[in-house]
């Protein structure tokens, strides 16, 4: 126990004093926990920690990951990726390895070791790739769509990797193989599998039996699971099931011999359409964060600094040679598919590392007896500089790539503006007339409401709403509050809409707010908080039932309208009025300066009315009062009459 | 038996001294339409698909209304825009109304003697008017002289504002029974209640 709590205190302390320092200096914070984890290395040793078995554990992170990826891609948007993924990262993967493997051999290595380090070194890292390219807010664009792509594409390419490395074994190793080790993450060869014995038909069924279970599972099975679940209203209930889900279906694919993290990828993918999308995103993104955060930690922990010395000049030599070679190939390929500007600098350059998936198959390497260990070592010290230096290649493209195309980068930004969503919290009475008003004009909505009964019904009908509560700050950041133009407050409790209005109008002063307020003391209270565009839930029906009772009872309707109308100015004139009087710490009447203001404004209003002045409602009907005689000699003077 | 509609606007009706009194009498004549532009539509939300079917039911449309800046009350424009669609009022296929008549029934503030080139408000009241008359013209519909009282303020203390309004009510039931003179009307400038192109027979 008490070793557990120094390594998690070392590994925090070195993440939350690393980060926060190298994302100031614009590195990043996959660079800061590569260098928080060198800088703990030395006290590591120390301690005897085993680095990789805490790496593999932390690889789980990457699953996790993928997950979320999936959950942001619908189906029908994975389908319209397919030529790229196949196509770009199909060709990504087989020349690299082709062009790695023919180089090792003409430096001296047998075909079969040639051609397993063209394989390891092909992949590049998905952690560090895709982390950045979201925090940089580069996964929309051209050249991050297409590195998604290609990491996609080799996360489904590990799968035949594994089986086929140990194809290659040497036998003058196999005497000194070591006995492998198993993979949280990653490996067909983990203590659990179903698959190990079968026949090669056998286990086609039961892969695709598991995918199977995944997808219809997906579909059908979550939705009465989270209805279950809402029925204790515990927060803490959510992300055990998120936890649960995701665990369950990366243990299922290793034991069926499939990659956790497709796995993982293809649920997010069949609930990208679920209300709980949102629900699930909030819940497992803290946990991936730290993972990852782990897992590059043990990264830069892991760095052999006695093995880097001795070899420095062959290790540095390999890892500028593969970074070259890689960025060479997928410049090419860029041109090929069409990508350009800004955007084919993004990929050559962020995809030029070796991955994780490296070190997975590394290890299965020395453990299948294809690449012997001496090898290993110095590679796996090329694949660990390789992923140490990608933040700086990002960090180029930045300074050097972006800028240069900052004209059409900008223009980009703007179509990104455009399609930005409106979020609206709750979907009762409310809220529902204005999801409909905007959809129907065509604008992009994603819909919050904790009801479970409710949305139940709402999807039915076919109408896409989001189970999870807007209070919640994760939350609203699933639904993408970042990129959204709007929050419109549609919930019917007080106190809440305040503390949201508050919460939102200080941490992203670029979304617009529209909230519903529940009468005019909180009114007050929401234009304390920051809003600007408040609505009172029953005014204006209230509104409409007044000039109902009116033309009911023979007004005619156009001076029933104008009768409203002046109201309506006047009560708006009295808010402003009074906002500034009201004070939400103190009840109204016992606010004596409000009470004050209230009297006052009467006094003046009675008065307007019995003297018929200028103010108020009749000015509304000024320009239909005809002129008097004495206008008329007036208007008769000031014309010429030549 | 001619099909009349009146389209009356008055967006102050309740200050009014003329054209409330004109609106009173017309929504009493039997056998002809009467429409309060401003009741049917307070907010100004004008059912385009009514106002035609209204149109092409009807062969004399008049508007009655009590002239404001040289112009009807907005409410009549924004029919205008709205209703005389291209297609169906004008334009290719646009002859729905053709053949109809469009006549107005006009109120001024100002005396006679202000509606002339040597008067204070410079031209005659015909010209004020041609933007209706060119609208009627496009629309392939007649132009009648229109029915005008001037000096409009001052006509209940003179007592020709109740001898106005009766003769409103001679001239709507005259058009309903034919016996309207537009051939007689079309050599007039503007009609009067002294001049009133009637016939004792259709």
């Amino acid at each position: 126990m008490d070793g557990f709590l120094l390594l998690a205190f070392l590994f925090l302390v070195a993440g939350v004093v690393a980060v926060p320092i190298a994302s100031r200096l614009g590195l990043g914070s996959v660079l800061g926990y590569l260098i928080a984890g060198i800088a703990i290395s030395p006290l590591l040793q120390q301690l005897h920690v085993d680095v990789v078995s805490i790496q593999h554990f932390a690889e789980f992170g990457v699953v996790m990951m993928l997950f979320l990826v999936g959950l942001e891609l619908e189906p029908r948007m994975l389908w319209s990726m397919r030529d790229k993924l196949l196509g770009l990262g199909g060709l990504q993967v087989t020349i690299t390895a082709a062009a790695i493997m023919g180089i090792a051999m003409l430096l001296g290595q047998p075909w079969s070791i040639a051609l397993a380090v063209g394989l390891v070194l092909s992949l590049s890292s998905t952690a560090i790739v895709l982390q950045t390219l979201n925090e940089k807010g580069l996964m929309k664009c051209d050249g991050g769509q297409s590195s998604f792509s290609v990491l996609l594409f080799q996360d489904i390419a590990v799968i035949p990797m594994l089986a086929f490395i140990p194809l290659l074994a040497l036998p003058e190793l196999a005497e000194v193989t070591v006995a492998a080790g198993d993979h949280a993450g990653e490996g067909t060869h983990g203590t659990l599998s179903l698959v190990d014995r079968l026949a090669g038909w056998q286990r086609a069924l039961v892969t695709a039996g598991a995918i199977g279970l995944v997808v219809v599972g997906g579909t059908y099975l979550t939705r009465p699971i989270f209805r279950f679940i809402a029925v204790a209203r515990l927060r803490e209930l959510f992300t055990a099931f998120a936890l649960l889900l995701v665990i369950g279906i990366a243990l299922l694919m290793t034991v069926v011999g499939l990659s956790p993290a497709l796995g993982t990828f293809l649920a997010g993918v069949v609930l990208a359409n679920s209300e709980y999308r949102h629900e699930l995103e909030s819940n497992i993104e803290p946990f991936k964060g730290l993972l990852l955060g782990v897992f590059f930690i043990t990264v830069g922990a892991a760095i052999q600094f006695d093995l880097l010395v001795s070899n420095l000049g062959a290790v540095i030599g390999m890892t500028a040679g593969l970074i070259g070679l890689k960025m060479a190939v997928l410049y090419a390929l860029s041109r090929v598919f069409g990508i350009s500007g800004a955007d084919r600098w993004l990929f050559t350059l962020s995809l030029a590392q070796a991955g994780e998936f490296g070190f997975v198959l590394l290890s299965l390497t020395v453990a299948s007896s294809v690449i012997p260990v001496a090898l290993a070592e110095q590679l796996l010290l090329v694949v660990t500089l390789s992923m140490l230096l990608t933040p700086l290649l990002f960090i180029i493209y930045d300074k050097l790539i972006a800028p240069r195309f900052a004209k059409t980068q900008t223009r980009e930004a703007d179509e990104i503006d455009e399609t930005g969503s409106v979020i609206i919290a709750g979907h009762g009475r409310y809220g529902g007339i204005i999801n409909r008003i905007l959809l129907s004009a065509g604008y992009k909505t994603v819909v919050l409401d904790y009801r479970s009964e409710q949305l139940e019904m709402l999807r039915a009908f076919g109408v896409k709403v989001y189970f999870g509560d807007a209070m919640r700050p994760d939350l609203l950041h699933a639904a993408g509050i970042e990129e959204a133009k709007m929050l419109v407050i549609a919930i019917d409790e007080r106190e809440s809409a305040t503390e949201l209005v508050r919460y939102v109008t200080e941490n992203y002063p670029h979304v617009h707010v529209v909230v519903r307020a529940i009468d005019r003391h909180h009114v007050y209270e929401l234009w304390n908080a920051g809003a600007r565009d408040i609505i009172r839930e029953t005014f204006d029906s209230s509104l409409r039932a007044g000039r109902s009772a009116l033309e009911a009872l023979g007004v005619h309707p156009y001076d029933a309208e104008r009768q409203v109308r002046g109201f309506v100015i006047n009560d708006r004139e009295q808010m402003f009025e009074m906002a500034s009087l009201y004070d939400p710490e103190i009840p109204a009447h016992e606010n004596p300066e409000y009470v004050e203001g209230t009297k006052r404004y009467l006094e003046r209003y009675e008065e307007a009315m019995r003297g018929n002045s200028a103010a108020f409602g009749s000015r509304l009907d000024r320009g239909w009062v005809p002129p008097t005689l004495d206008d008329l000699e007036a208007e008769q003077g000031s014309g010429g009459t030549d | 038996m001619a099909r009349l509609i009146v389209y009356y606007a008055h967006p102050g009706h309740k200050y009014s001294q003329v054209n409330r009194l004109m609106a009173r009498a017309a929504a009493a004549v039997d056998g002809i339409t009467f429409v309060d532009l401003n009741h049917d539509y307070p907010r100004m939300d004008i059912d385009v698909d009514v106002e035609q079917q209204r149109l092409l039911d009807h062969d004399v449309i008049l508007f009655q209304f009590p002239l404001f800046w040289y112009s009807t009350p907005s409410i009549i424009k924004e029919w205008q825009d709205l209703v005389l669609e291209h297609g169906f009022a004008y334009g290719s296929g646009g002859d729905q109304l053709a053949g109809k008549r469009m006549m107005l029934a006009v109120t001024t503030a100002g005396p006679e003697d202000a509606y002339t080139h040597r008067g204070y408000q410079h031209y005659p009241l015909r010209t004020f008017l041609t933007p209706l008359e060119q609208t009627a013209r496009l629309c392939k519909m007649m132009f009648p002289a229109p029915y005008v009282l001037y000096g409009a303020l001052k006509a209940p203390k003179t007592g020709l504002a109740e001898a106005h309004v009766a003769g409103y009510r001679q001239l709507l039931e005259a058009i309903r029974d034919d016996r309207f003179d537009f051939d007689a009307a079309d050599t007039m400038d503007i009609v009067q209640v002294d001049n009133l192109p009637i016939t004792m027979e259709a």
